[in-house]
């Protein structure tokens, strides 16, 4: 875009009439997988280091591993950061090679509904061992 | 889109792939899209499903952590590794892109060689010291 004349003349009748462009909200999911995407640096070069460790614990130690309270936080945030960041970078991919608007608004949906199911089950598994300890 | 419509004037197309001669910027771009949808799938399937196998006890745990240890599960960890070192290297050049810094072809070429370099030398520098710990 570069400046007015390109961006009026690129418009269609409609998008003029309703004077709206992006509506000022364009901007808020660049910047969430930009904010998302700082935070997940050092969480998943922590996610590596954590791998590492887990890789060589038995049930009882990752569960113990789990339980310690530093660990819990991050293990959480990096599955829900993880899922916001991902959630929009799929969303991206959709609308960029569907074009069929009914099958693309049912994927979006699709990958929102994914991505929420998954944090949620991931999170809440973290906390039940968190919490309550090994069976 | 190529016939215009109610003195619409004619949009812009960007060309497509295969008009394109392979370079190592385009080469980037897809593989980061590539390692965000294998990613997404990991995160999901191994990340929440490890959480889940912890939180279901002993047995659903050694399934799990049995099937992760398998030859494929070790190479498809590897390419997780793979693909989770050369994200965090991609965001830290899309973040210098939004200072407007690294566009010239030349720095966007070099930034683009470190960020694959980046993630296959880290993956394996994080296998061997998995090697070493006792991990594998």
């Amino acid at each position: 875009m570069a400046g007015p004349s390109s961006a009026g003349r690129f418009r269609t009748p409609m998008s003029r009439a309703r004077g709206l462009g992006a509506s000022r909200h364009g901007v808020g999911h660049f910047i969430t997988e930009r904010v998302s995407g700082l935070a997940l640096i050092p969480l998943s070069l922590w996610a590596v280091f954590a791998g590492l460790r887990l890789a060589s614990l038995g049930f009882d130690g990752a569960a113990e591993w789990v339980s310690i309270p530093h660990n819990t936080v991050l293990l959480s945030l990096l599955i829900v950061v993880a899922l916001i960041h991902l959630k929009g970078a799929v969303q991206v991919v959709i609308e960029d090679y569907i074009p069929d608007f009914t099958l693309k608004t049912v994927l979006v949906v699709a990958n929102l509904f994914v991505c929420v199911l998954g944090g949620a089950l991931g999170v809440v598994a973290i906390l039940k061992v968190a919490f309550t300890g090994a069976l | 889109m190529t016939e215009t419509r109610g003195g619409l004037p004619e949009r812009p197309l960007s060309p497509h792939l295969q008009v394109w001669r392979w370079h190592i910027t385009m080469a980037c771009s897809i593989l980061h899209r590539a390692t965000i949808i294998s990613l997404y799938v990991g995160v999901l399937l191994l990340l929440a499903g490890w959480a889940l196998a912890l939180a279901s006890g002993p047995d659903a745990y050694a399934c799990y952590t049995g099937l992760l240890g398998s030859v494929l599960g070790k190479l498809v960890l590897f390419g997780l590794t793979v693909a989770v070192l050369f994200n965090i290297a991609y965001i830290v050049r899309q973040t210098f892109w939004d200072a407007g810094k690294g566009f010239t072809p030349k720095v966007a070429d070099m930034s683009g060689v470190g960020a694959i370099a980046f993630a296959v030398v880290g993956a394996i520098v994080v296998w061997v010291i998995a090697a070493q710990t006792g991990a594998l």
